[in-house]
């Protein structure tokens, strides 16, 4: 599925990533927590092509394919998708429009035909049912006025219409209540497949009680620097994550 | 990204061919006997030809107006031609089967059909080319009815009493100094008329061509709504591509009489010039309407074309409870200029006015929102919203903003809002990776930014201008 193998990568002129290997199997899924300024968010950015983050060596595999070739749109229609933690706001773009052409774009590169607009409109009424939201918000500008569960569960809405075979959730538990929280991660939860695989990047160990992963990797000073089953994750939440800092010093 | 943002403002510009008929052009020039050619060659009774004498007269006296945001070369008005007609137009074609096939095909190529079978459904479409109106579609069906449309160098000759009392009734001949030239020498344009409680069974629409070279373009529109009448008129214009500047001068006048309603949309794409600023068509329009007691104007435009914009589509609120309404969306890329907005003036008491403007500026283009709303004494508990946003894409052009507002009346609410924002990087992110590439993306940013103009259009010319914008907007990202 994904193998990222000695990835090194620059926001302007700082290096974030050192040395980066992280392989995923199919099915698999990887929480990457670590403390802040650790290169979590740098990972998800630099792996969906993000402008502004360079890969400055190393390599990383996709599916078969060199993902560090690809541009952005291509990496999103080969199967890609990016949750944001912060999703921005396109004003007077409607909700379905938006939708519909991300699927359309994704379909037209697998070879499938377009979704007509009525059965595209079904599959998206049925689906924001699933993550709580309101049908009418599928008519409202893109994310406009939305509060932030709102937002988050647009993402997750995004991600369940367009079926990606990556789905790497960037600190999607941030600024989110338990009751949305319990919303995105059964959304998660329902899309997890044998095929499917997760990269769940947070700062806390909550989320990781409604999304259980396989594997739990701590990144800092832009490398693993541990990785171990879902009890890591719990051993983190004990400990904090200075003990790590001072092992890899 | 900013860069590839800056790079999408590059497609050639469709309506950009030259159609090769053989026309009959007047000599560059301009005096009286210009004026006295034009009047001749339209066979126009003496009154007419007095009133251009006067307007020639008075636009002679008159000086260029220089206040506008726009820079150009100084323009030398005796350097063009006022007349152009295609050679087969000498004897008027009495049915569309006598009209040069070359002409049809030009207005095809347009996506403008003129054999009604073959028409948008429900649309009757006026062609003016050059100088002339070519051809009317629908007009058997519109007479029934007892509506007229019709060019107007007929209804001057068909109508005169009706032309008489409203040409110069809102735009009168001294108005301003392109209203002055476009008196004097206009050559055609349409005419509308609607009976009193009729509304008009389909929309109307004229479509401007210039093709000839060194030409310039007056059409002069005039619209009569009776009292209790409805009329939705579309104009359409384009233009070849040409290395040198051509000017356009329109005159456009509405008149709504109590309890009409005049809905004008505009859809101009007239050829903006090239990449690095050559060429294109000087915009400098007058659109004036009147509205009597209860009555309504909007009006709807979206700007895409011309080098050089100059345009202020305007409501005098004379009777009570009438309504003014200007929706607009102004797109420049590379050199372009634009300044237009518009004028509310509330006359009547209870008069109501709405100003939703949208300007986009790409590449190195500057755009400005000139606006005055102006309350009189009299208009007690007049209300007036003006909204007006700018989007900027890429970091060399320019958004300006130019409200003015006076108030006589203590009673009158005025708001006013504005916003400029800017395509963001995270916008385009944000699409790009949900699958969308960079163009599509910006188009659907832009789109989704008038939006609010665009619900105001007609349902075919919405769709219409959302792809105008798409296509205005290529090449602007790379």
């Amino acid at each position: 599925m994904l193998d990222i193998r000695n990835l090194n990568a620059r926001v302007e002129e700082t290096e974030i990533l050192r040395n980066l290997s992280l392989r995923i199997k199919p099915g698999e899924v990887h929480a990457i927590m670590g403390p802040n300024g650790a290169g979590k968010s740098t990972l998800g950015n630099v792996l969906s092509g993000r402008p502004g983050y360079e890969a400055t060596s190393g390599e990383v595999e996709f599916n078969g394919k060199n993902l560090l070739d690809m541009g952005i749109e291509e990496r999103a229609r080969e199967g890609l998708f990016l949750a944001f933690q912060y999703p921005v706001e396109i004003p007077g773009v409607s909700n379905m429009e938006f939708l519909k052409a991300s699927v359309d774009a994704r379909r037209k590169h697998l070879g499938l035909p377009e979704l007509s607009s009525f059965d595209f409109m079904k599959i998206a009424r049925e689906t924001s049912k699933r993550v709580s939201l309101d049908a009418a918000f599928l008519k409202r500008g893109v994310n406009e006025g939305f509060s932030g569960g709102e937002k988050k569960r647009n993402e997750i809405l995004q991600m369940m219409l367009l079926e990606p075979s990556l789905c790497i959730l960037d600190e999607t538990d941030s600024g989110l209540d338990i009751d949305a929280l319990q919303v995105v991660a059964a959304g998660v939860n329902s899309m997890r497949s044998a095929e499917r695989s997760f990269i769940v990047v947070t700062h806390y160990q909550r989320l990781l009680d409604f999304i259980i992963p396989d594997y739990v990797h701590v990144l800092a000073g832009g490398r693993i620097v541990k990785s171990g089953g879902k009890e890591l994750a719990l051993e983190l939440e004990a400990k904090g994550y200075a003990w790590l800092e001072d092992e890899v010093a | 990204m900013t860069e590839q943002v800056e790079s999408l403002i590059r497609k050639d510009y469709a309506a950009g061919f030259h159609s090769k008929i053989e026309s009959d052009t007047l000599a560059p020039g301009l005096d009286e006997d210009v004026v006295r050619f034009i009047s001749a060659k339209k066979e126009e009774p003496q009154w007419m030809l007095d009133w251009r004498l006067k307007a020639f007269r008075a636009w002679q006296e008159m000086e260029e107006p220089t206040w506008a945001h726009v820079h150009y070369p100084e323009i030398d008005f005796k350097a063009l031609s006022y007349y152009s007609a295609p050679k087969s137009m000498a004897d008027k074609p009495q049915s569309l089967d006598e009209v040069d096939p070359e002409l049809l095909a030009t207005y095809e190529k347009l996506g403008i059909p003129l054999h009604e079978q073959a028409t948008l459904a429900g649309v009757a479409v006026d062609a003016v080319f050059d100088s002339v109106s070519v051809v009317t579609t629908y007009r058997a069906k519109l007479e029934e009815a007892g509506v007229i449309f019709c060019p107007i160098s007929e209804a001057i000759k068909r109508f005169p009493e009706l032309v008489k009392k409203y040409l110069g009734s809102v735009v009168p001949q001294k108005d301003n100094f392109y209203a002055a030239l476009n008196s004097a020498v206009f050559s055609d344009g349409s005419f509308v008329y609607i009976p009193k409680g009729v509304r008009c069974p389909m929309e109307l629409s004229t479509y401007f061509r210039i093709n000839e070279m060194n030409t310039g373009q007056f059409e002069r529109t005039l619209i009569v709504a009776e009292e209790g009448s409805y009329v939705s008129y579309l104009e359409g214009c384009t233009a070849p591509m040409r290395d040198e500047n051509q000017l356009h001068a329109a005159v456009v006048e509405l008149v709504a009489l109590d309890d009409a309603q005049i809905k004008y949309s505009t859809v101009q794409n007239w050829y903006p010039g090239d990449k690095e600023g050559k060429g294109g068509i000087y915009n400098f329009v007058t659109k004036r309407g009147i509205c009597h007691r209860n009555a309504r104007i909007s009006w709807t435009q979206v700007e895409t074309g011309s080098a050089v914009t100059w345009k202020y589509p305007s409501c005098i609120l004379k009777g009570d409870n009438s309504v003014g309404e200007f929706y607009s969306v102004a797109l420049t890329n590379n050199f372009q200029q634009a300044d237009t907005g518009t004028k509310m003036i509330h006359l009547g008491k209870n008069t109501r006015s709405t100003i939703i403007a949208k300007g986009i500026s790409a590449g190195r283009s500057n755009s400005a929102y000139r606006g005055l709303v102006r309350i009189n004494a009299g208009a007690s508990g007049a209300r007036n919203f003006t909204q007006c946003d700018s989007l900027l894409i890429g970091d060399r052009c320019g958004a300006h903003t130019f409200p003015y507002i006076e108030s006589k009346n203590p009673s009158a609410v005025i708001e006013h809002e504005a916003t400029t924002s800017k395509v963001s990087d995270d916008q385009m992110f944000l699409c790009q990776q949900r699958g969308l590439d960079a163009e599509k993306a910006v188009s659907m940013i832009v789109n989704g930014f008038c939006r609010e103009v665009f619900k105001e259009l007609p349902m075919e010319f919405a769709v219409e201008a959302g792809k105008l914008l798409e296509v205005s907007l290529e090449g602007s990202v790379g």
